[in-house]
């Protein structure tokens, strides 16, 4: 780590930013984290003075969806500052040297092991045949991410595939693709970022906390950080005042449709999904999946494209919608249904004492938060 | 003689490999291989072909929006769907934003370290740098001394601390960077400005789209966005003055920074313009149509096919039954033998493994090296993308690509054989985007007409319903990605998909060889491609880059079974 690294006084300088500027930027990730509001102070002092962190972002399979998330970082010239943060020592979609001078990039990190480094993992890791089915440099992903995630200060896995197999792993999951917990099991500081892609937002906020607390955020069984995947969709919905009305979208682009009325019947898994999408939106908050029209598919469910597929088709077994207490019992249903095969992984003891037992939003829901199984 | 290995090949999507044979200095053989494979349509085999979009674009999330279009297209094509006006110019704002963003990512973020030396623009004169800015683009308003000044210090201050991130382990100083110092900086300062402008102008994405990448709005039979003057809640007066204001700053962008970039780079490394040819032929698709009769001719970007460089006759006509694919050389093998070529409607299923053990140092490249499957058109290997594109609108006589093909080579002081090049895949793209960026504000405003005069239809229901489908169905969906020709088949039964697969851009270009022995675009290509030090081959990143390789697109596997169905026709 330099000592003479540049300060943030003057990188803000540089990009014409000001002060003000900056410690709103704070207030934004304080209230993204959920935390108290004096600590947009703290999370202001730790971005000013701290280090810059190496990271490693690995991709596996994966469509680079994730990466592309990443450069569309909201609140653009500010969140820059956070990632200047970071010195992102390997990225194989933007670094500039390939081939063996790429691997030396790596193998510097892993070699500097008085230096704690951060891993990213995008995109899932084939198992089935000695993991032939994705290899980086003659090696198999499933030995990169062995090599590399257990030598990490703590690895974020990000998007459905890095956190459960996403679409690779869906019925049938011919390389039988994996997620970074089943691919590298037990380690200790894991963060899975589910959602097709993750919210660069979170992201964001995750790696803020992490530079701010040396620690990770609380997070639930699963791993995901509570303050991103501990509300239902649905109790945030801008639309949910249609949904207890009982007004619903009855065909695509009728005036229902276009008034913006709920699109439960029209498929959506907003009951059922938990996120902060509604609160956080997309593209700098320009807009989100229910806001444009479609329903939610519930890409940061548990295994999604097995268990919140068909896209269009409601959710069973719901009787007497319209009704305000109906919305939670969707949300339990739904991911009863879900949890029916579970299989809990064993999550490092050291998240789970972090862990929260229960959202402490509005004591109205009790997200499942279960590994499942396709069934 | 020595063979060189680049794996990974980075600043593409995916995992690219390449071996390259090296005698005196030259390239003089090259392999192209795949090294990941997921498995897509088997996956979606047996669901609901309404939901094969929503997985399907999820091959790629660079190309985020494209196999959903194609997915889409082919459903509706099965189907006989006819998709509203409104759904037509959505899908083309969509589509051509997507060309403008991913183009400019492709040129500033992926493509230009291949030409630009960072480290030299810590030393070129900010003062200089402002005039050399004003002189290769007059109205483009971050010019000053300043403002270079700036962007040289925060690159100093980001080198200062020893932590140079993805920048580490570059080529830098390498003898085949020719710009001068100021001009690294003026590419170094567009680097910056390119990656903040590329989040502006998605948005337009996700106010149609909810978010980017992988948008949400899709659906067979138009899309999923309201049109309504009069709701918060749809596209309205408010969304489409943003759209515009977003659309404008693209243009601008593309016709201020990109263009005058492009040329001025180019101006260095003309030697470029004789390398990287490749195998000479050409394939486009055609796409953005501008009417709703799904003929070839309504299509702004003209479907043709052109042969052996010959663009002094209009394209030849695209007929899909001459596609096939060979496995000879990929890890896959056909029942009937790996060295015939199946058209993709009677192709096979079956992966097979059998590469070196991991960890290994080189691939078997006599046997198969490679999870691409090899196209052919009419037996032939096809080069895709935006030069294809270009070239075939040229040689169709539509003149606005004309216009921008001869001014650019005015500009260079070349002649059009200057095009089958590295230097011409490169700015053949370029060319592309201004096209394009000059097309999106005329749709956005036809959206707008269209809403105004109350034709506020966004999709056609009529076969929403399943229950309203032929026990069996087949059809396949045409779209130009970015990176080229990409099509997907779909056959539909008992309302589910029997069958599904993708023949992508990067699979034509990336292709390994067929079984007569015939290289792939990328391949020929490398072929005489001068390598100055074999441990830096930043000359072969160049010709491969000017290809713009998207990996996870182009591996997947064809599952077709069964006799062929009588099927409707429709263009798109």
């Amino acid at each position: 780590m330099p000592v003479d690294a540049p300060s943030l006084e003057a990188r803000l300088a540089a990009r014409g930013i000001s002060r003000r500027q900056f410690l709103k930027f704070c207030g934004v990730l304080t209230a993204t984290l959920a935390l108290p509001e004096g600590y947009a102070q703290k999370i202001a002092h730790a971005l000013e003075t701290g280090p810059r962190l190496p990271v490693v972002w690995l991709e596996f399979q994966d469509c680079a969806g994730n990466t592309e998330s990443f450069l569309r970082a909201s609140t653009p010239t500010v969140a820059e500052i956070v990632l200047e943060q970071i010195s992102l020592d390997y990225h194989e979609t933007i670094m500039a040297p390939a081939g063996h001078a790429a691997e030396k990039s790596l193998d510097a990190v892993l070699a500097n092991t008085g230096q704690p480094f951060l891993a990213i993992v995008e995109g899932s890791i084939p198992t089935k045949d000695g993991g032939i089915y994705c290899t980086i440099g003659g090696k198999t992903a499933l030995s990169i991410a062995e090599n590399v995630c257990r030598k990490a200060a703590a690895t974020i896995a990000v998007g459905a595939c890095a956190w459960d197999g996403g679409w690779p792993g869906a019925n049938p999951n011919p390389t039988g693709a994996v997620g970074v917990k089943t691919a590298v099991p037990g380690l200790k500081s894991l963060v899975n970022m589910p959602g097709c892609p993750m919210n660069v937002t979170n992201l964001t906020a995750v790696l803020a906390h992490f530079l701010t607390f040396k620690d990770l955020p609380a997070l639930d069984q699963e791993g995901r950080p509570l303050f991103a995947y501990g509300q239902l969709i649905h109790n945030n919905c801008e639309r949910r005042g249609h949904f207890d009305a009982g007004r619903f979208v009855e065909s695509w682009g009728d005036e229902s449709h276009r008034m913006g009325y709920c699109l439960y019947k029209m498929g959506c898994k907003g009951p059922q999904t938990y996120s902060n999408c509604p609160a956080v939106g997309w593209n700098d908050g320009t807009s989100w999946p229910i806001g444009a029209g479609h329903g939610c598919v519930g890409c940061m469910s548990p295994h999604f494209w097995d268990n919140t597929i068909p896209v269009y088709e409601r959710l069973p077994h719901i009787e007497g919608f319209g009704v305000e207490a109906t919305a939670d019992k969707v949300g339990m249903t739904a991911l009863g249904v879900v949890a029916a095969g579970v299989v809990v992984h064993g999550v490092a003891s050291a998240i789970r004492a972090k862990s929260s037992p229960q959202a402490t939003h509005d004591g109205s829901e009790v997200p499942v938060h279960t590994t499942t199984k396709k069934g | 003689m020595a063979k060189i290995v680049i794996d990974p090949v980075t600043r593409i999507e995916g995992h690219l490999r390449l071996e390259v044979q090296v005698e005196n200095g030259r390239v003089t053989d090259a392999w192209s291989s795949s090294t990941m494979f997921r498995g897509m349509e088997l996956v979606l085999k047996g669901r609901d072909p309404r939901d094969a979009w929503v997985f399907a674009q999820r091959i790629c999330g660079v190309c985020t929006t494209v196999h959903a279009l194609a997915s889409v297209r082919a459903v509706e094509n099965a189907l006989g769907i006819v998709i509203p006006d409104n759904a037509r110019l959505i899908r083309n704002i969509i589509e051509c934003t997507q060309y403008i963003q991913d183009h400019v990512i492709h040129f500033y973020h992926l493509h230009a370290l291949d030409w630009v030396d960072i480290v030299s623009a810590l030393s070129a004169d900010p003062a200089a740098t402002a005039e050399l800015q004003k002189a290769v683009s007059p109205t483009w308003a971050k010019a000053s001394p300043a403002y270079f000044k700036a962007v040289q210090d925060r690159v100093k201050t980001f080198a200062g601390g020893g932590q140079l991130g993805p920048f580490n382990n570059g080529y830098w100083g390498h003898p085949a960077y020719k710009l001068p110092p100021e001009a690294n900086l003026m590419a170094v300062a567009h680097y910056l400005e390119a990656l903040d402008w590329q989040r502006e102008i998605i948005k337009i994405h996700a106010i149609l789209g909810a978010k980017n990448p992988h948008l949400q709005t899709y659906l067979v039979g138009g899309m999923a966005i309201p049109v309504d003057p009069n709701t918060q809640k749809a596209i309205n007066d408010s969304r489409i003055g943003r759209m515009r204001e977003l659309a404008k700053s693209a243009l601008e962008f593309v016709q201020q920074v990109y263009i005058p970039d492009l040329l001025a780079v180019a101006g260095f490394y003309k030697d470029w313009a004789a390398i990287g040819g490749g195998v000479g032929n050409f394939l486009a698709y055609g796409d953005y149509p501008q009417s709703n009769d799904g003929s070839v001719e309504s299509l702004l970007l003209p479907r043709g096919v052109i042969l052996n460089k010959d663009i002094s006759k209009a394209p030849g006509v695209v007929s899909q039954e001459k596609v096939s694919e060979y496995v000879t050389h990929s890890w896959y093998t056909y029942a009937g033998g790996d060295e015939a070529a199946l058209h993709p409607f009677q192709g096979e299923t079956a992966p097979k493994y059998t590469g070196p053990q991991p960890p290994f140092d080189f691939l078997n490249t006599d046997a198969k090296y490679s999870w691409l499957k090899t196209p052919r058109y009419d037996g032939q290997p096809m080069e895709v993308g935006p030069l294809a594109r270009m070239l075939v609108a040229y040689a169709a006589g539509k003149q606005r690509p004309k216009e921008l093909v001869g001014l650019a080579l005015t500009t260079l002081g070349v002649g059009p054989e200057a095009l089958f090049s590295t230097l011409g895949r490169t700015a053949a793209r370029g060319l592309e985007t201004l096209l394009m960026a000059e097309q999106l504000l005329g749709w956005i405003g036809e959206l707008e007409q269209n809403m105004g005069s109350g034709k506020l239809d966004i999709h056609n229901g009529e076969k929403w319903s399943p229950g309203s489908w032929p026990a069996e169905a087949e059809g396949w969906g045409f779209t130009e990605a970015p990176r080229g020709a990409l099509g997907h088949w779909v056959r539909i039964k008992d309302g589910k998909i029997a069958n599904y697969q993708a023949v992508v851009p990067t699979t034509w270009n990336g292709s390994p060889r067929d079984a007569k022995g015939v290289r792939g675009p990328y391949e020929s290509a490398l072929i005489d491609t001068p390598v100055a030090d074999p441990e830096r081959p930043l000359e072969i990143l160049r010709t491969v880059h000017s290809f713009d390789p998207c990996m996870a697109c182009s591996v997947h596997v064809v599952n077709t079974h069964g006799t062929e169905l009588t099927r409707i026709e429709v263009t798109k």
